[in-house]
C-alpha cells in the first residue's frame, strides 16, 4: 500500500509544472470569482502558512504515531488551501483525495502497530535522526536555491483556468507514456497486493 | 457595504453563514423527523409532549447536549479526543460550500441591495463557490470524515470504540470506489465536472439523469447511505456489538457533534444524489424554475424545490433505516466488492462506449446499456455459489447445496 501512494505520489508532483502552464494562458469561465487581492488573501495565506508549518513541526516533535499522522494531515489539508489559494483547483483538490487521503493508510498503520498498547511510544535512534537530518539539510540547500533564483515579479491570475480539461488532454496525449507506465505500475501494484492478501490465508 | 454584498464574493460570504445556520436547524429538525417516522414505522406517536406535536423536542435536545457536563475519561489521548468530533464537524460543513441551490441571481431584484443596479448588470451564482473540480471537490472532503470516526475511536482507548473506528474505515475505502465510479458516469453524459452545470443542463433539457441511468442512481444512493454511515450501513456505531461504536466514550456537546456531522453528511450525500440524477432544482412546466428565471423570487423558489427533494431522499432514507436490518460486516464488503464495484465499473465503461458512438445522451441508448449491466449482474450472480450466511444449524444444508466440504464453511 505504502508502494501505491509512493507511485501515485510521484504521478502528482508532476503535476504542478502543467497547471502553470494552463494558468498562464488563462481561459475564462463564464461565472467571474472577485476575490479580493490584498489583505484578506494576505491574511488567508499567513494563516494556512502558519498552520502548516506549525503541524509539520508537530509530525517532527510527536512521540506517538497517530498524533504524527495527525499533525501531518493539517500540514497537507493547509497545502491544499494554498493551493486553492492560488487558484490551482486541480491540484488542490488532487492534493485533499492523495495526500489528505493518504494520510488515512499511515493512520491506520499507526493505528494496527500501537493497537497492543495505545500509548506506545516512537523513539528514533541516533542513525536514524542523522540520516533524516542529512536529507533535511540537502532538501534546504535545493529549496532555497530555487528560492533565490525565483522571480516574484509578476502576480498569478486569480481566476481559475479551465485546468481539467487541459490536463486532461495533455495527459492522453503528450504525456501518454508517462501516463501509461503510472497505470500499469499501480495495476501491479494492485495485482501484487491482492496476491500477498491470498497467500497470508492458507 | 451595501456594494460589498452585491459582488460574488460578498453574496457568497452571505450565502455560506446562511446556508450553514439553515443546515444547523434543518439538522435539529432532522431528527425530530427521524424520531416521528421512526414512530410511524412502529405505529406510535413518537415525540409529542414539548409544545405542539413536539415541534419543540429538537430543541429541548440540543439545549441537553450543551447543558450536560462536558467530560473527558481519564484515559483516552487527550488532543486527539477533542479534536476528532471537531474534524468530523468541520469536514461535514465544507462539503455544502460547493452544492448549486439555485441557478444564477440578477442582482438588480434584490430589494434594496440591488436598488442602484441595471436589470442584469450583475449577475451571481447561488453557490458559496463554483469550482471547475466541483466534483472532485465533494469526493475528498466526503472521504475525510472518516478521520473523524477512526480519530475518535482509537483515541478513547476503548475496545468497542476501537472495532467501531476500524470497521468504519473498511466500510469508506470499499464504498467510495463504487460512489466515485457511478458519478463519474455522470459526468461522462454531461461533460463537465461543476455541479451547477450539470443540475443547469438537466434543467434546460427537461431529462433528468435518472431516466437515463436509473441503475447508476440506485447504485450511488446506496454507496450514499455507506458514506453517511447510515444504518443498514451503519456497523461503526452498532449498539447492539459495540456500545455505542466509535463515540462510545463521548458525552455532551462532543458527541453532539458527531451526531451533526452525521446529519450534515446525510444533507450533502442526498443533495449530491439530487443534483446528480433528480434534476437539482428544476421541476417540469414551472417558468419560475427554468435556468432564464433569475430574480430573487425564482431563486428563492429553486431552493425551496431543492430543499424540498433533498428532504424526500432523506425521509428514503429514514424510511430505509427503520425497516432493513444492519448488514453483517461480510456481507457489506460482499456488497461493495463482489457487486456494486463489478457493476458500476461496467457502467463506467459503458457510457464511456456510448460518449464514444455520441449516443451518450439519448435515453434509449442508455437505458439499454443499464438494462444490459443489470441483466449481466443477474445471471453471473445465478450462476455463482450461493453466499454462505446465517446460523451455525444451517451450515449443513448450505454445504451440501454448494458442494463444499463442512470443514471449509467453518472457516
Amino acid at each position: 500500500m505504502s508502494l501505491q501512494v509512493g507511485i501515485l505520489w510521484l504521478c502528482v508532483t508532476a503535476l504542478p509544472a502543467l497547471a502553470h502552464e494552463e494558468a498562464a494562458s488563462g481561459v475564462g469561465t463564464g461565472v467571474v470569482y472577485a476575490v479580493p487581492g490584498g489583505w484578506f488573501e494576505a491574511v488567508m495565506f499567513y494563516v494556512f502558512a502558519g498552520t502548516a508549518v506549525l503541524s509539520a513541526i508537530g509530525v517532527c516533535v510527536s512521540r506517538s504515531v497517530v498524533r504524527m499522522a495527525t499533525w501531518l494531515f493539517f500540514a497537507l489539508g493547509a497545502i491544499s488551501v494554498l493551493y486553492f489559494l492560488l487558484a490551482a483547483t486541480f491540484i488542490a483538490a488532487i492534493q485533499l483525495i492523495v495526500y489528505v487521503g493518504g494520510v488515512l493508510i499511515l493512520l491506520i498503520f499507526g493505528v494496527m502497530l500501537t493497537s497492543q498498547s495505545p500509548w506506545v511510544r516512537f523513539t528514533p535512534s541516533r542513525l536514524n535522526l542523522a540520516v533524516a537530518g542529512l536529507i533535511c539539510v540537502g532538501l534546504l540547500v535545493c529549496l532555497s536555491s530555487i528560492l533565490l533564483e525565483a522571480d516574484f515579479g509578476a502576480p498569478l491570475s486569480t481566476t481559475p483556468g479551465v485546468t481539467v480539461e487541459a490536463i486532461g488532454r495533455r495527459m492522453l496525449t503528450h504525456y501518454l507514456v508517462p501516463f501509461e507506465i503510472a497505470g500499469v505500475l499501480l495495476m501491479i501494484v494492485m495485482v501484487g497486493a491482492a496476491h500477498l492478501a491470498r497467500q497470508e490465508k492458507q | 457595504m451595501k456594494d460589498f454584498l452585491v459582488t460574488q464574493f460578498g453574496f457568497s460570504l452571505v450565502l455560506a453563514a446562511l446556508v450553514f445556520a439553515v443546515i444547523q436547524g434543518a439538522v435539529a429538525y432532522c431528527i425530530y423527523y427521524e424520531r416521528k417516522i421512526a414512530a410511524w414505522t412502529q405505529d406510535r406517536y413518537g415525540p409529542n409532549r414539548a409544545g405542539p406535536l413536539g415541534l419543540l423536542q429538537p430543541i429541548a435536545d440540543g439545549l441537553k447536549f450543551v447543558f450536560k457536563e462536558d467530560y473527558i475519561p481519564g484515559h483516552v489521548d487527550k488532543i486527539l479526543f477533542v479534536l476528532a468530533p471537531g474534524i468530523m464537524f468541520v469536514v461535514c460543513g465544507i462539503g455544502f460550500l460547493i452544492l448549486p441551490w439555485g441557478g444564477q441571481l440578477d442582482a438588480s431584484t434584490l430589494p434594496w441591495l440591488g436598488s442602484h443596479l441595471q436589470p442584469g448588470e450583475r449577475m451571481l451564482s447561488v453557490q458559496v463557490v463554483s469550482l471547475n473540480v466541483g466534483i472532485l471537490y465533494l469526493l475528498a472532503v466526503m472521504s475525510m470524515s472518516v478521520y473523524g470516526v477512526v480519530l475518535g475511536g482509537w483515541s478513547s482507548n476503548n475496545k468497542y470504540s476501537f472495532y467501531g473506528a476500524m470497521r468504519a474505515c473498511a466500510q469508506m475505502l470499499a464504498y467510495e470506489i463504487p460512489m466515485g465510479l457511478t458519478i463519474l458516469v455522470v459526468v461522462l453524459t454531461m461533460g463537465t465536472l461543476r455541479l451547477e452545470e450539470i443540475a443547469a443542463e438537466q434543467a434546460a433539457s427537461g431529462v433528468w439523469n435518472v431516466a437515463r441511468h436509473p441503475l447508476a442512481a440506485l447504485i450511488l444512493f446506496i454507496t450514499a447511505l455507506a458514506e453517511a454511515n447510515r444504518a443498514p450501513f451503519d456497523l461503526a456505531e452498532a449498539e447492539q456489538e459495540l456500545v455505542g461504536g466509535y463515540h462510545t466514550e463521548y458525552g455532551a456537546l462532543k458527541f453532539g457533534l458527531f451526531f451533526l456531522g452525521e446529519y450534515a453528511s446525510m444533507i450533502t450525500t442526498s443533495a449530491l444524489v439530487v443534483v446528480l440524477f433528480l434534476g437539482g432544482w428544476h421541476v417540469w412546466g414551472v417558468s419560475a424554475l427554468t435556468m432564464e428565471a433569475t430574480s430573487i423570487w425564482a431563486v428563492l423558489a429553486k431552493m425551496t424545490v431543492m430543499a424540498g427533494k433533498v428532504a424526500i431522499l432523506i425521509f428514503v432514507y429514514m424510511w430505509v433505516r427503520w425497516s432493513l436490518p444492519r448488514f453483517r460486516f461480510d456481507q457489506l464488503m460482499r456488497l461493495a466488492w463482489k457487486s456494486l464495484v463489478p457493476m458500476s465499473l461496467g457502467l463506467f465503461a459503458a457510457a464511456a462506449g456510448l460518449l464514444y458512438f455520441g449516443l451518450h445522451r439519448s435515453i434509449a441508448a442508455c437505458l439499454a446499456v443499464n438494462a444490459v449491466v443489470l441483466a449481466g449482474a443477474v445471471a453471473v450472480a445465478s450462476r455463482g455459489r450461493t453466499p454462505i450466511t446465517g446460523r451455525q444449524a444451517n451450515l449443513v444444508r448450505q454445504a451440501a447445496r454448494n458442494d463444499v466440504p463442512l470443514a471449509e464453511v467453518r472457516t
